[in-house]
Parts: C-alpha cells; structure tokens; sequence
C-alpha cells in the first residue's frame, strides 16, 4: 500500500479548508495529521476516505487515481470520532455489516462471517458484548467496536478521526499503547487526526502538522521536536514559550523584557544559520533556562514538583516565564538571574508564521 | 411517604387525575353504558346490520389504506424537509400543517369542488372511467389528506436526529446506496413510521367533516361510521349511536394496541 496526496484544495463557503496538500505515505506507516481545530485534519482525512471531494489536485493509492473511485468501493476503514455505530445492531452485527452488504458472488457464507467477526471481537478483547447493543457499552467499548468494524472489511488503509477524543484520560492512555501494538501486528497503515501532540509524538512514525489548511511539516517526532520547519510548529509543540525579539548579526535581542542577549552561536532553527536580520520571535522550553540564586533580573512567583524537577513560574520584568529548575533551589519571593540556554529562532517574515 | 428531590408531585399528580376523569373517562364511561339498555341481543342486532357492518368496514380498512399509501409519501416529505436547503423550503413546511389547521369542513368542500365529476380534476379522471367523489376512493382520499401532516411530523424529528456518520461509515463499508437506506436509515426510522402510521389511522377512523361531502355517502358503498351515528342521532336512536360508537371505541383500542406491540417488537428485534 503506497499513498500519495498531489496539490490538493478544498474551499467550503467562506473558508478555504485545505491549501495545496503534498503527502506520501508508505505501506506499514503509522501517521498522524497533528494541528489545533480548524486546521483541516478532518477534511482531509474524509477526502481520503470518498466522503468529501477535493477542488484540486488528486488522490493516489497504489498508484490509482481515486477521484473516479466511490467511498464504498476504496476498501479504507474509518472510525469516526463519535464512533457512528449503527444503533439498532447488535455489536456482531455491527461488525458483520461490511461482510453482509458484499455483492452474492464475494460474500463469505453465513459461517465464515460469524468466524470472522468472533475473531475480531476476541482480537479487540470484547468477544462477551456480542449480543449487546451499542447503547449498552461504554465509550471505550464503542471505541473497539468502530475498530473491528472498520477491520471486519480488511481495509488497505485505515483512518481514524480523533480516536481517543471522546474518552477519558484514564482509558485514553491504555488503548494508546493498545492501537499502537494492533497497527504493528496486523500490518495496517494508518493514518489519524489528532489535536494533541503528546498522542501524536507517542504513537506515530510520522507526524504531519497542519495549519490552516496546509502540512507546515512532515517528519518524525524527534525531527519536528529538534528541528521545527517555522515558528507555528516551534509553539505548538514541545511546551515552548514566545518571545518577541530581533536578531542582529551577532545575537537575539529580547524586546521588552529584561533577558541577556543570546550569541548566534547558541541559537537553534535555520534563521540561526543564515544571515538574516530583522524582528523574529524566538522560542524556549521550559528545560532550556538557567537560574542562578542571587540579585538579578527574575523572582519566583510558584512552584510544583514534577518528577525529580520543579516546574517554576518566575516573573521577569512584565512577563512570566515557566522554567525547570533543580529541586531546593529558590524559595517563592526570592530572586535569581535566569537565562536562556538557547532558542528556536525564526524570522518574522518567514510564511506562516504564527498568527 | 419519603421525601421528594421534585416537589408538587401530589398536587399535580391529583390535577391530572381530575382531568383525565372529568374529560376523558367520564364521557368514555358514558358511551360505554348506554347502549345497553337496549338489552346484549339489542346491541348485537343493532350493530350486525348491514349498513353498520359495512360502514364500520369503509371507516377501518379505508383510514388504513390511506394511512398505508401515505407512508411512503409521508417518508419522502420529511426526507426533503429535513435533509435538503432550497428556496421555499419553510413555505412547503407551513403548507405541510395545512390539514392540521384548516377546518374539516372546508377541506371536505375543496376537495369535493376538485374530484367532483366536473371539477377540474374530476372531469379529465372520469374521462378515463376513474370516478372518485362519491365512491370509497374518494373516502380514502380525504383520508389521505388528513393523515398525511400526522406521518411526516412524527417522522420528522427522528430522521433529523439520525447520524448522518452512520449512513457514511455504512458507505466506507462497501454499502450500496440502497443498502445503505434499506439496512440502516429505514431500520432506525421504522418506530417513527409505525408511529406515525397509527396517528394517522386513528385521526382518519374518526374524521369527519373532511370525509362526508366527498363521501357522497351512500348507505352500504361510501357510507363512514362516524356519519351513521350522526344519522341514528337524527333519528333519536341515542342507544343504537352509542353502540356504533362503542364499537368504534372497541375496535381503535385494539388497532393501536396491536400497533404499539409490533413497535415494541420492533424496537427489540
């Protein structure tokens, strides 16, 4: 299974969902289209699926064009993000259906469909709510049997809309791991929609982040955490802060707030490397600051323990700025000088820039 | 008595009760009681007339094979309403109430003007030998037509509230068109449809004013119960018109109590 998306658009009424999409995927990927609401993820992902028509550009699968194909002959499962289970089915029913609607001369006898769905229903560890109905499960049941739904039909390419949206964290964290072990095992290639990037750097080979309608980047999630293509992709993922800056031709200036210049030396992001000049915005994690007790430029607001680090809120001239420092450092209302170690820089006229 | 989180329920329990039987019961209760004094053998004598017996027949068969023929109809309207947007669409909503609100009589006459044998559709469909005022045919079309505001309303709201996913996921499936309504849209919709089958019959057993004029009313062809009772009132048989009534009332009661098993059945199957 290869697939290949070329230059595709689609306008709705008044806003344009998708601008000039380029994505190749290969068989066995496991891919996630990461990018806050509105961003086009969904359009995208029912495009593929048959259930929505782009404007322009085309739709390659195996090298086949799809523009022609309709969704009920492309053999691509998708789950929905509120599941869309049929409500007056059973759940074997509801897994049977892509089986029964077959044409005769494809259909599998009355047997060989009941084998096959007991066997997915076992698969997804739900083989007891054979006989129940969907209102009659929970969320995270629906969930297994959208899953074994969409599977029942041996899709090449399975699709998922917000798969854990709809769930509690608790259950959220479990069938993560869960999906992410069934992907490998049975060989799918997948491609689904989320908006939180910790579900998208966790489960996927690769991560396609959207903005407004475009794939700002495409990449593996070491790759985008490391590498950001602009400052949208900087903010979004990684718990990174802006800052509005310039950068001259030895260092970042931060405008406004009380911070050390940085040398272009220790500046990350393409714009580091260049030689342009200009306004930037320029992004720090919260691990990449440095905090020396003492008179200085910051206090400490708060703090909250995380994990062997605290997580602490310091104010810096007008601003506030989350860091990591190391455990027994400061008291709250005592100073420090805190630095940044580094930053993401990006000129402010690179496109896309954050709006 | 434990106490309550909503309040009120005694009173308003004990408002509803005096309604129920001051409106509803008591007359009912009424109608129940007077036919007998004319005795059982008077009561069966009096309802295995002919013209009882054929009566009753047109009223029943005729409300359910209206409300039969308009379900399909009935199906489709809701289907345009609720799933399509194009100009004029709130104006064929209104129009869709205009049986509910417009008074029997005057829709009885309208339509009685249009089929008549020299109405304006009544003159081109007797030209091909369809007579429809004055024959059953044209007791069923007011039927019909009174019927028809009861199948789209209560079919309305339940294919609004159908997941439109659910018809896509079936297509991702590899489900036809057809499959796609025969196995999922029309399974979910079959309790409204049933529902609203049952209103619709219930108002055309009982309709009147809409009925009579176009009905010609021709004892033992297109004569409808509910004017046979009006008939024995003008002629001050107040036993024999109840007991028409009370035959009526015996008969409805089991009509909807089949029709609420088989929705049950259904919501179960």
């Amino acid at each position: 299974m290869s697939l290949e998306l070329r230059g595709l658009s689609r306008r709705f009424d008044n806003a344009q969902a998708l601008r000039d999409i380029a994505l190749q995927v290969d068989g066995g990927e496991f891919v996630a289209l990461l990018g806050p609401s509105g961003s086009g993820k969904t359009t995208l992902l029912r495009i593929l699926a048959g259930l929505d028509f782009p404007d322009q550009g085309e739709v390659r699968i195996d090298g086949q064009d799809m523009a022609q194909v309709p969704a009920r002959h492309r053999r691509i499962g998708f789950v929905f993000q509120h599941y869309a289970l049929f409500r007056h089915m059973t759940v074997f029913e509801n897994v049977a259906f892509g089986l029964r609607v077959r044409p005769r001369a494809s259909r599998p006898p009355e047997a060989e469909i009941a084998a096959r769905v007991r066997r997915l229903l076992e698969r997804m560890q739900i083989a007891e709510l054979e006989r129940r109905l969907p209102e009659q499960i929970s969320g995270g049941q629906r969930q297994r049997v959208a899953l074994a739904r969409a599977l029942a039909i041996e899709p090449r390419l399975l699709l998922l809309d917000e798969p854990f949206g709809a769930l509690d964290a608790e259950v959220r964290k479990g069938l993560r791991h869960w999906l992410r072990a069934l992907h490998v095992e049975l060989g799918l290639t997948s491609l689904f929609v989320t908006h939180d990037q910790d579900e998208a750097m966790e489960l996927a080979d690769r991560v396609a982040v959207m903005q407004a309608g475009r794939i700002v980047q495409f990449d593996t999630p070491a790759r985008i955490l490391d590498q950001p293509a602009n400052g949208f992709v900087a903010g979004f993922i990684g718990q990174a802060q802006r800052f509005a800056g310039r950068l001259t031709s030895q260092e970042l200036i931060f405008e406004g707030l009380p911070l050390a210049p940085l040398p272009r030396a220790l500046l990350l992001g393409e714009a580091a490397a260049g030689a342009g000049q200009g306004p930037a915005e320029a992004f720090v994690r919260t691990h990449e600051w440095q905090a020396t007790p003492g008179p200085g430029n910051a206090v400490l607001r708060s703090a909250r323990a995380a994990g062997g680090r605290v997580q602490a809120v310091f104010a810096v001239g007008p601003a506030l700025i989350e860091a990591e420092i190391p455990p027994g450092l400061l008291e709250p209302g005592e100073t420090c000088q805190l630095d940044p170690l580094t930053a993401r820089v990006f000129l402010a006229d690179t496109p896309f820039a954050t709006g | 008595m434990r106490q309550r989180s909503l309040p009120g329920f005694g009173a308003s329990l004990g408002v509803t009760l005096v309604w129920l039987v001051g409106l509803v019961l008591l007359p009912l209760l009424a109608l129940l009681l007077r036919p007998w004094e004319l005795g059982p053998l008077g009561v069966w004598r009096s309802l295995a007339e002919p013209r009882v017996l054929a009566a009753l027949r047109l009223s029943f068969l005729g409300a359910l094979a209206a409300s039969a023929a308009m379900l399909p109809l009935g199906l489709l309207v809701a289907w345009v309403l609720v799933r399509y947007r194009f100009p004029g669409r709130r104006l064929l909503d209104g129009v869709v109430d205009l049986p509910f609100a417009l008074p029997t009589a005057v829709a009885g006459l309208a339509l009685t003007a249009l089929y008549a044998p020299n109405g304006w559709l009544g003159e081109p469909l007797a030209a091909l030998g369809l007579k429809v005022a004055y024959t059953p045919l044209g007791v069923g079309l007011a039927m019909a037509f009174v019927g028809l505001p009861f199948i789209v309303r209560t079919v309305e709201p339940v294919l609004r509230d159908l997941p439109l996913e659910a018809e896509e996921a079936a297509a991702t499936l590899g489900a036809s068109r057809a499959q796609v309504i025969r196995r999922v849209v029309l399974p979910a919709l079959a309790p409204a449809l049933l529902a609203g089958f049952a209103m619709a019959s219930a108002r055309a057993i009982g309709e009147y004013g809409s009925v009579i004029f176009i009905a010609g009313n021709m004892p033992m062809v297109s004569e409808i119960a509910p004017l046979l009772i009006v008939v024995r009132l003008e002629q001050f048989d107040y036993a024999g018109a109840a007991a028409v009534g009370l035959a009526m009332l015996a008969l409805s009661f089991l009509l909807l109590l089949a029709l609420n098993l088989a929705t049950r059945f259904w919501r179960r199957a």
